[in-house]
């Protein structure tokens, strides 16, 4: 990218850029992610603009943002109900706690798919690091999500009533990792888009998949006491929801301190997603501006 | 780099360099390429990848108050060379020194998104090229007053004809205090009281700039508004000089060319 130095002495006051060719495909990092610190107001405006335009900021818009995840844990909750055929208000909590962090990765990461390819215009013409347009839908996501937190605690304060404890403050970390995660898919499948333009149709598939796959219909313990197949317990826990998801609701309702592998886990799964699918996406965003036309 | 704007040879400061620029990309031929038909195309044997050679070892420099005009025929290169100036495209090898903040008007640039208002996407366009949020809103209403869109301005830009978005992309490009005016045929679309009020504008700017790119197949405007024209041809560099010596030469290869096709047919 650019790398501004220091001005001449003249009453212009130029920047002074220098573009070469980029070394094994990326440009300089180190000016990439300074230019993209300093554009960052652009990801929060794109972000508020898109949730301006999806009307979040009315009443009814805002109430869409509770009701829609709640609707659907509605739905869930009746499905494990009837494969359980008992009834526990302890599971609809977890469910709850659960696919609303859930929701908010998917989110992340579906809205995030179609980013790139939907801003060609601006992508065609201006100069910017292009990772801010996955980051601000990573930021819309995050502020969708923000709404259902009252939501769960009011389930919370009705079923859970006497389970507080100061680890619930834990969850933080492991909503961070979530949304680095998300940050890290959402720069991924972005790029991917642009190449496959179908990436997005196959998502929900996946998410779906990985939705079952991850603890939110179930509760670990009732998993790993089972006679379930060691092939599938395996998968379960190599998911990187296992240990972020698993960790968060541990904090939440097990009122317990995560088990020290899941911290460790949670935050490598977050760094390597972030790591892998940011270089993926600066390696790839040159072709951009000529994929797009 | 103790004075950045001297180039060390020659005297006049430079406002762009342009160093053995190659870009070569690859590219689909696909409108909407898909992994059904990738895989389709996989198992036929084919791919659908090709690869453009869009400018080859172009040298050139650009001292302050340079306007220059560039033509040449479809697919020579042009909007590539722009891009490669505002740095949207990075070299495949050689080099661009930019001395200014390149403006963004290749294709005319905003109205991105078509769900926004016309403001809003002011305001994208500005934070996107780099602007302060502060910058961006002390200007935003300049730019809006500008367009003389009116009630427009606040409405989806979807609601927008071609030429109301156009005069956005324009407003937008001018008044982010661009040290280099880039305009890549831009004053096609608008009706005869905007292009007036356009041209004006240029004309203003051309004082304020630093440097000014006009790409257009109007070859009257380039001799008209440049002072400088380069004519590039399947991505090479084939003259640089006076706006007449250089059109008059690209008129008369055009001419060449086409006579011996149609010698050839016959």
């Amino acid at each position: 990218m650019t790398a501004p130095t220091r001005a001449a002495e003249t009453d212009f006051e130029p920047v002074y850029h220098h573009y070469g060719p980029h070394r094994t495909g990326l440009p300089p990092l180190v000016p990439y992610f300074r230019q993209l610190w300093l554009r960052r107001e652009f990801a929060a405006e794109m972000s508020r603009a898109t949730m301006r335009s999806a009307n979040t900021g009315t009443v009814f818009g805002q109430l869409w943002l509770v009701l829609n995840p709640l609707l659907l844990a509605g739905v869930y909750y009746l499905l494990v109900t009837i494969i359980r055929r008992q009834h526990d208000p302890t599971i609809f909590t977890h469910l709850t706690l659960g696919l609303f962090a859930f929701t908010m990765v998917t989110t992340a990461v579906s809205s995030g798919s179609t980013s790139v390819t939907s801003s060609g215009k601006l992508l065609i013409n201006t100069a910017f690091p292009r990772l801010l347009i996955p980051l601000s839908a990573v930021r819309t996501a995050f502020f969708r999500f923000l709404p259902t937190i009252p939501v769960y605690l009011f389930f919370h304060v009705l079923f859970l009533r006497h389970s507080w404890s100061w680890t619930m403050l834990l969850s933080v970390y492991f909503l961070a990792t979530m949304i680095l995660f998300a940050m890290g898919l959402a720069a991924f499948v972005a790029a991917l888009q642009v190449y496959f333009r179908d990436t997005s149709s196959f998502l929900p598939f996946v998410m779906r998949l990985w939705l079952y796959l991850s603890p939110v219909l179930w509760l670990p313990e009732t998993i790993f006491n089972s006679d379930f197949p060691r092939w599938m317990l395996t998968l379960i826990q190599v998911n990187p929801m296992y240990s972020m998801l698993g960790g968060y609701s541990d904090a939440v309702q097990g009122l317990e301190v995560p088990a020290p592998y899941m911290w460790v886990s949670a935050a490598a799964w977050a760094v390597g997603a972030a790591v892998a699918g940011f270089l993926f996406f600066i390696s790839r965003e040159r072709e951009f501006a000529v994929r797009l036309t | 780099m103790s004075s950045l704007s001297d180039s060390p040879e020659t005297g006049p400061p430079l406002a762009v360099k342009v160093d053995d620029l190659s870009i070569t990309y690859r590219t689909t031929f696909e409108r909407k390429p898909t992994l059904r038909q990738a895989l389709v195309r996989f198992g036929r044997g084919q791919r659908a990848v090709r690869t453009v050679e869009a400018l080859r070892n172009v040298s050139f420099d650009i001292p302050i108050g340079t306007s220059l005009g560039i033509i040449g025929s479809n697919g020579a290169g042009k909007s590539t060379l722009m891009r490669a100036i505002a740095g949207i495209l990075p070299p495949t090898s050689g080099s661009v020194e930019v001395w200014g903040k390149a403006s963004t008007l290749l294709a005319l640039g905003v109205g991105f998104n078509k769900n926004l208002s016309g403001r809003e996407n002011i305001i994208l366009g500005g934070l996107a090229s780099g602007l302060s949020r502060r910058e961006v809103e002390e200007r935003a209403d300049d730019v809006a007053e500008w367009t003389e869109l009116g009630d427009f301005i606040d409405m989806p830009m979807r609601t927008y004809s071609s030429g109301m978005s156009a005069r956005v992309g324009f407003s937008v490009a001018v008044h982010m205090k661009p040290d280099i005016l880039m305009i890549d045929e831009a004053l096609s679309t608008g009706d005869a009281k905007f292009r007036e009020k356009a041209n004006a504008k240029m004309a203003e700017l051309r004082e304020s700039a630093r440097a000014m790119f006009l790409v257009s197949h109007g070859l009257g405007s380039i001799k008209e508004m440049c002072n400088e024209v380069i004519w590039l041809n399947k991505g090479e560099l084939m003259m640089r000089g006076e706006p007449d010596a250089v059109v008059e030469e690209y008129m008369a290869f055009v001419k060449v060319k086409r006579s011996a096709t149609t010698t050839e047919d016959i």
